[in-house]
Parts: C-alpha cells; structure tokens; sequence
C-alpha cells in the first residue's frame, strides 16, 4: 500500500514538468493563432532542440554527481572545427574518420576534465571545466584561424545527414536523441556503473568506503560529457552546415538550465533524463513561440533566465512542503 | 554578589530517547579554575552547550552572578559574562589577531571607518593579560596552535568573560605550549575570572584545578577540592556503574589469525601499532576519543594513507591502498559516522545493500533486479529492519535502522573480518541488542568481528580480548581471563596509568 503511494508521488514529481510543457503549448497555441500548433512548426522544435538534448544528456550525469561541467560548449565547436578543418584542409571526405574525428576529441576535452578533477586533486569542477572551456574554445579559433568553415558542396553529406535530414518531416536528429535517452535512462536505472554514479553524488566519501572507485566513476562522467559533446557536434554542423568556433557560448548554460529545469540539482544524486528531455524541450518551445510572436533575443533571454528562476523556486518549495509533511506525519 | 559567578541548579535535558543531563547541579566561584571529567558520553557537551545557551534545559535554573537567567540563545549567555572556547577553533586564519578578537563588534571612528588603532591597543591588552607580548596586527594563521587558542581566550578576556569553558584544551597542543597555556590561565585567575576546565588528562586536572566535578550519565556525581582527589578516586567515580543483562555473549572458540598488524606508523598519529586479530573472536578496541583507534583502523582498510608497517592477512603480507583492496581481502569496515560515511541517505535501502559488492548482483553490465530484492527483502527479514519497503529512501529510516541497513551492506559483501566502529552509538537499547546479536552470528561462523567503542560496559560484556590506545600507540591487551579486565583496568590503561600487561614489543 505504501509502496503504492510512494510511486504515485515520484509519478506527479516527474509529470510536473511535462505538465508545464503542455500547459506552455495550449497557451502559445492560443495566442499565435495556429501559428504554433503546425506540423512543420513542430518539428522545428525537435530540430532545434537536438543539440541542446544531446549536451545536456552528458551535462545531467555530471549533476547527478554534483559536478558541472562548463566547458561543454567549446568542446562541442572543437569536435565541429576539427571536422571543417580535416574537411577544409586536409581534404578529408571518409565519413567514418570525420564522425571518429568528432567523437574522440569531444571524449579526450571530457577526460581531460575528469583527469584534472581526479589526478590534479583541484577543489572544484568548476575550476577545471572552466579551464577547459577556455582551452577548448583557443583551439577551435587557433585551428580554424577564426574563420568559420562551410560545408556547402564538400561532398561529405552522409555527415551532415545526422543533423539535416528528416522522414516524414521528422527530424532524424531528435529520433536519435529518443534513442540515445532511452539508453541513458536503462544506463542511469539498470546498470552498476549507473547506480555508482548515483551514489557517488549523494555521498562520495560513503562510496568510497564502500569500494567504490569513486576517482574512476568521476573520470568516466566527465567522459561521456564529452563523447556526447562529439556527438552534438555531427547534429550542429548538419544543422547549420558551417563549423563556427564562437556558436557554443550559449551551449553551456542552455544545456545546465535543461537539466535544471527537468529536476536535477546542484547538490547531486538527482535527476531523471526524461525530466531534462523536457526541460530542454521547455526551452525550445519558449524560444519558438516567442519568435512566432516576433520577440527578439533579448526578451527570449529575459524570458527563459525568468523561467529557471520560476522552476527551481517550484521545486525548492515542493521539497520543503514534503518535508514539513513529513515532520507532520512524524508527529 | 553571590558566592558563585555562575551557578547551575537541577538541570535536567532530555533528546528524543536519551537523558542527557539528569538534576545536574554545578557551581562555580569567582577566581576557581574548576575541572569538569567524565566518561565519553556521560554529558559534559551538553552541560557546556546548556551554559552557553546553545540548548535550553528542559527543568532546573541557572543564576549568574546570584541572579536568575535564562540562555535562549549564545548571544544571552555572553553578555551574561560566559564565553567558551571550543577544541575546534574559531579562528579566521586570513585575518590579524585584533580582526579575530573583534570580530562582530568592531570599533569605529566618526567617519565610519575601523579605528584600528584603538583595537590594536585593546587587542594588545588582552593577550598581554595573558601572559603574550605579541604585535596584535600579525596574521592568526602564522601563529602556532597554542597562540591561535589563546587569542580565542583573548576574545574571551576582551568580552570581559567571568567564567570562560575550556573545551579540551590542551587536546592539540604541544608539551610546551600547555606550559603557556596554564600560564594564562593563571594569570586569569588572579584576575578573578573563573575558568571551567573540561579535560581527559587527568595529571592535568591535578596541575591546574582548585576543585573537580565528576560526571556520569548525565549525574552530578562529585564535587571535592583537588587536594582531597587521587588518580584512583577519580576514576572510580567516573566509572562505578554496574553491568547488567544487556550483553547477550556467546562464548566461542578462537580460531586461527586472520588480520595481522606490525609496527603500522603514520606521522603524528599512530606510532608502532602491532596487533592480531583472530576468527572466532570478538576483539574489543577501547581508548578514549582521539587515541587513533579509528584512524589505525581507517589506514589498515586504507581509507587513509599510513607511513610504514604491514598488514598481512591470512599469515600472507597484503597491499591495501584504497577500501576497494580492503573489500577483496575480506576486511569490512562499518565507520562510526553512518550518515556521513556509511550509507548513501539520498539512496534506496535496496541500493546501500549491494553498494560494496555491486558486481555480485549484475548479469552483464545489468543489474538484475529479481536478485536484488530477493537478497534485499532477506536482509530485511534477517536483520529486522523496520522499512515500508526496500525501495524507501534510507535517510527516512531510523538510526538504528540505518545501521542494519550498513550491517547489511558489509554481510553481503562476503567480509571475514568486520570492523564495527562504535557500532550501537546513538541507537536505542533494543537494537543495540540486535546489533550483538549480529555479531554473536559472525563469530560463530568463524569470522572475525573487531570493535571499537566507547562504552566500557558495551567492551567489556561483548569482547573475548581487548586492546587499548592511548595517544596513538597500543598501552595494552587485556585477555577476557586476566585481572585487568574491567573498568579500572581498561581505564588505567587508557587514562594514562600503568598495568603489568602492557603489549610486548
């Protein structure tokens, strides 16, 4: 019976942001006059979300172990001028080797992070990823010489398809995500390593004295933020077709306000990846609707800083009203 | 003005289960530097934190200078003319002496900025009274810790304290710097201030104190002028408790050494510790707080670094550098501190029971679900632990709860040697009981269950063998059949007194 109970709870408390999707939806679908409610508006959405989903994918396990990770974005640009300058220069068309490309120096920027968190013993995430962010972000402008690199006509299309190409309408890109957080959500739930990471978050110094690896878990995270970053770079040079080093400045904090907004915290040991799959889609359908509206990019940022602000306030208050339900019960 | 700058009547204090201070009276004169000893446990914390206003006592009246008050809060309690200074210091290490006495109460020119030089010469007064001619304007963190320590009894004197509660003062100072430290507290006393002088050394005590208060359990037990004190009288006040029915000891036999220690040293902490411990046996681990029990354990599970000595396990000689070596030697560790070392509390119960030995549950990279909550729902049944479900949040359980779900965790991990770091601290009596049992389990298996704890009753009703730290290094061992096991032996040996039986080297 109580088991029952308990479920029903964490049911409401992962329904709640989805709720506030579809309540987000109804409104904007009744003030832009059918504007917002297309199929092709949609769909917009989907591919403009993509890359944020996959970013923050990486950027939740990194909360969940109470770390952040601020050096996502320029690692993503990275992995993308890596593959325009092998394009460019160096005349490279093998697909595979452009997406292999990609994908090891989005994972080498995260181990590296993981590695100066762990070997170098630094206080904080913070202070290594934001080195990395800047190292990161030096190299893709050093290797490009600043300049951004078009893919129109290089003849690497089986690249760009990733992040360009739809069935039906239906962005290629976001069915890859679907895909990829289905394996996050049996990674995080069914897997050791997944339970591990959940444990190191909640109390790393118990985790080690339970034989964990906590130094190894930490690594690996940082890792796969990275090797998700690669992964978002295909999407992006698919998307906008240019490999630009200054696009991701807006990546980190778009992708830590998803994750926020679907319920993870800074404190670590929480968050589901459904939550950040709709937080990131809150995002994008705030973003959307208010171009459909003809707001430029100032009030599209007021608008969404406002809306993180609104969302761990409704979570902060949730937790303290159980709590006082709890000490109530208690009684 | 009454005989007495402070005056504690009846008080009584209660926490959810515990008694912790029971009609305790204390009074203390203008000029007395009075001890206060006891028994880890036997409620000189609380009575320190009644008397600076951290807790409100639940019956019982305190009088300051004659007067009737009371402490709703720390603030009351200073201005009052109590003030304390705790083992761990309140020391800003970034700022000078006089920013430190200061702090919160800064003078002020008329333009608004600090009038340093009006601190420094207070700041400067203070420490001299105390015996320290030093430049108030240095950096406290360049100081050594005995100078630290007496800028907080600056901040102290500056406040114009009456009575001033030490805490274990002389608990991370060196030979010399106690010498300092009487100095000053000398020196208070011929400024009239009285000093409450909490401590576990008990030559101390005789070097410094005018009179001497007892406590046990919470009582007022003795109150006598120093002169009218030995070591031996001491002790028994402190100890005199009678053991009762609460140990349910099972006798086994010893078997063969599993874990061997020799001559394991870390700088400053554990010197020269050797020891064995052998299946089939329960060995007891006494000392008082800070006497490296725990840290020695923590270095052989290689939770932390140890300078030199070996571990051999087993008869054969073993690395271990990480808890993840310990646990494939079989050592399990349960630390003393569960919340914060022991379970995951934002995690599952189901969770913490497989988190040593997580591979074991796995069918690939999966976790096998089924197998999970079979094991999870045995151990549940096994160790009664009172949950809704395996799947509650371990932080909502009780203490005692919590520790079986930690009891568990180590059960499924395969350990043959199970280190129980003050196992039933903070835990009501009938799972303490549990707990016992647990171990009776383990021995009569085979294995090797070595703990350490506090309580001497809890040692002395559950031990087949007992070793005794104090100040890092091993002073005895004491066999269940020798004439040293009980209280006054255990506690000769750990306050500093000397017993034939000491640990051959």
């Amino acid at each position: 019976m109580s088991r029952r109970k308990i479920n029903l709870k964490d049911f409401m408390m992962k329904l709640g942001p989805l709720m506030a999707l579809f309540f987000l939806c109804a409104i904007l679908t009744a003030v832009t006059s059918g504007r917002f409610l297309t199929y092709i508006n949609l769909m917009n959405i989907f591919k403009q979300t993509s890359v944020n989903c996959l970013i923050a994918s990486g950027m939740l396990v990194v909360l969940i172990t109470a770390g952040i990770d601020l050096s996502v974005g320029s690692n993503c640009v990275l992995a993308a001028c890596v593959v325009g300058v092998l394009v460019q220069n160096f005349g490279v068309k093998n697909p595979l080797v452009l997406i292999i490309a990609a994908l090891v120096t989005g994972l080498l920027a995260g181990v590296a992070n993981g590695l100066l968190l762990t070997r170098l013993n630094l206080p904080h995430p913070f202070i290594s990823t934001l080195g990395m962010k800047n190292i990161t972000l030096g190299l893709a402008l050093l290797i490009t010489s600043a300049t951004p690199v078009g893919f129109f006509n290089t003849g690497i299309d089986p690249v760009l398809y990733l992040g360009s190409a739809t069935i039906a309408g239906f962005p290629i890109s976001f069915i890859v995500v679907v895909i990829l957080f289905s394996g996050f959500h049996i990674f995080l739930n069914k897997t050791a390593l997944g339970r591990q990471i959940y444990c190191v978050g909640g109390n790393p110094e118990a985790a080690r004295l339970s034989g964990i690896r906590s130094k190894n878990v930490l690594t690996f995270v940082y890792g796969l933020s990275g090797f998700m970053c690669g992964i978002a770079a295909i999407v992006l040079i698919g998307r906008v077709s240019t490999a630009n080093a200054t696009a991701g400045t807006t990546f980190d904090t778009d992708a830590i306000a998803a994750c926020i907004i679907g319920g993870a915290s800074f404190n670590g040991g929480k968050g589901t990846i459904w939550g950040t799959l709709i937080g990131a889609l809150i995002m994008g359908t705030i973003r959307n609707g208010l171009n459909l509206l003809g707001a430029q990019n100032d009030i599209q940022y007021i608008v969404i800083g406002a809306v993180i602000v609104l969302a761990v306030f409704i979570d902060v208050s949730r937790g303290r009203m159980e709590a006082k339900a709890r000490r109530l019960a208690a009684m | 003005m009454s005989e007495y700058v402070v005056e504690l009547r009846n008080i009584t204090k209660r926490f959810p289960g515990v008694i912790a201070l029971k009609n305790m009276s204390l009074a203390i004169k203008p000029g007395e530097i009075h001890g206060l000893v006891g028994e880890n446990g036997a409620g000189k914390s609380t009575l320190i934190k009644v008397l600076t206003g951290v807790h409100l006592a639940d019956e019982g009246e305190i009088l300051a200078g004659g007067q009737k008050v009371v402490f709703h809060n720390p603030v009351d309690a200073r201005s009052a003319g109590i003030a304390c200074v705790y083992q761990e210091l309140n020391i800003v290490k970034l700022l000078s002496i006089t920013d430190n006495i200061f702090m919160g109460r800064s003078v002020k020119k008329r333009s608004g900025l600090l009038d340093y030089e009006a601190m420094h010469k207070q700041a400067h007064d203070a420490m001299l009274s105390l015996g320290h001619d030093i430049d108030p304007a240095q950096e406290c963190g360049k100081l050594g810790m005995g100078l630290q320590q007496m800028v907080e009894i600056g901040k102290a004197v500056s406040l114009d304290a009456r009575l001033i509660i030490m805490d274990e003062p002389t608990s991370s100072l060196g030979e010399k710097e106690v010498e300092q430290l009487f100095k000053s507290i000398r020196a208070l006393k011929e400024k009239g201030v009285a000093v409450l002088f909490v401590s576990h050394k008990l030559e101390e005590l005789f070097e410094i104190c005018d009179r001497v208060t007892v406590m046990r359990d919470g009582e007022h037990i003795i109150t006598r002028d120093i002169g009218e004190l030995d070591n031996d009288k001491l002790i028994e006040a402190m100890v005199g408790r009678t053991l009762d029915n609460l140990y349910p000891k099972e006798c086994t036999s010893r078997g063969d050494v599993y874990l061997e220690v020799r001559n394991l040293n870390s700088a400053g902490l554990l010197h020269d510790i050797s020891f064995s411990a052998y299946g089939g046996e329960i060995l007891g681990v006494a000392g008082l707080v800070g006497s490296g029990r725990t840290e020695t354990f923590r270095a052989i599970f290689g939770a932390d670094p140890y300078d030199s000595g070996e571990v051999l396990v087993k008869g054969k000689k073993v690395v271990i550098k990480s808890p993840t070596d310990a646990i494939r030697h079989k050592i399990a560790f349960l630390t003393e501190d569960r919340k914060n070392q022991g379970l995951i509390l934002s995690q599952s119960v189901k969770t913490n029971l497989i988190l040593s030995n997580i591979g074991e549950f796995c069918s690939g990279p999966f976790l096998n679900d089924k197998k999970i909550e079979e094991l999870g729902e045995k151990n549940v049944k096994a160790l009664r632990i009172k949950t809704p479900s395996i799947d509650e949040i371990a932080g909502q359980l009780s203490g005692g709860n919590q520790q079986k779900v930690v009891i568990g965790k180590w059960m499924n991990s395969d350990a043959e040697v199970f280190i129980f770091d003050e196992p039933t601290r903070g835990i009501d009596v009938g799972a303490k009981i549990e707990v016992y049992h647990v171990m009776n389990n383990l021995v009569k298996e085979g294995k090797c269950v070595i703990m350490i704890s506090s309580e001497l009753p809890e040692i002395l009703g559950m031990s087949d063998r007992v070793l005794v730290m104090r100040s890092g290094r091993m002073m005895a061992e004491i066999e269940k059949n020798s004439g040293y096991f009980n209280q006054e032996g255990i506690m000769k040996a750990a306050w500093g007194g000397t017993i034939p039986c000491l640990v051959e080297k």
